[in-house]
């Protein structure tokens, strides 16, 4: 179970080769990857700004992911996010679960993607051709996530 | 350290995000005003220096607060040595 907050890209398949690779009783990795999308609520997006709260942000995504193996027979999981300065089409987020089934490997991820956009320390600013925006929580983020309690 | 200083309990305030921005400062450090045992008190606190606090932190704002690196209720308490954050709701993902 590994948490990793970077300014650096990441490489999906390498990470799910290296998990496959480190237990053989694995049946499923199911992953989940987040990108910059050059149009949010109508305005043209031409790069972001994540900021988080170092410390912190890796605390609770290790709290996260500790709750996603208390809930699920799961034998591996990753969280990979990205902070920094980001372009249209970059990639943000890595989750990715392995289990022995597809069941828990697609429950946990999604369960994890819900939790880290509700309860993880990261901001979005937004940089358009009017300037800069700070991204407002979705009133949906809380709904999907609300869904697990 | 002289041996007074053991007896001023400070805190150490951070913001994030827009809240940074607006305040014009990433962190401050702050004796405890007599008073102040608790998010909710401390917040009090805070609005009471007037704006862009009192604007900022008035209460149905959507400012979330963290005590030790941990999401804090009003009723968390906090105490000298300790470290707390406001920000917004949080967007990443």
């Amino acid at each position: 179970m590994v948490v990793r907050v970077q300014t650096a890209d990441f490489d999906a398949g390498a990470e799910m080769a290296a998990m496959r690779r480190g237990n053989s009783k694995i049946g499923a990795i199911a992953s989940f990857v987040g990108v910059v999308r050059d149009l949010n609520e109508g305005a043209d997006v031409a790069e972001m700004t994540l900021e988080h709260y170092p410390g912190m942000t890796e605390k609770a995504l290790e709290e996260i992911v500790g709750e996603a193996k208390a809930r699920w027979e799961i034998y591996d999981a990753l969280v990979v996010h990205r902070v920094g300065t980001l372009r249209p089409a970059d990639q943000i987020v890595l989750v990715v679960v392995a289990s022995a089934h597809r069941g828990e490997a697609f429950e946990a991820c999604e369960f994890l993607m819900d939790y880290l956009k509700t309860r993880a320390p990261f901001w979005k600013k937004e940089k358009n051709p009017e300037g800069g925006r700070w991204v407002e929580a979705r009133t949906a983020d809380e709904a999907a996530a609300d869904r697990w309690s | 350290m002289k041996a007074d200083d053991s007896r001023i309990a400070t805190i150490d305030v951070l913001y994030f995000a827009r809240l940074r921005e607006v305040f014009g400062r990433e962190r401050e450090r702050v004796e405890l005003p007599g008073g102040v045992q608790d998010v909710a008190s401390l917040t009090a606190w805070l609005r009471s220096r007037g704006e862009p606090w009192e604007r900022e932190l008035a209460s149905g704002k959507p400012v979330r607060v963290a005590v030790n690196q941990d999401m804090a209720a009003p009723a968390t308490p906090v105490g000298n040595g300790d470290e707390v954050a406001f920000f917004p709701p949080v967007t990443g993902g």
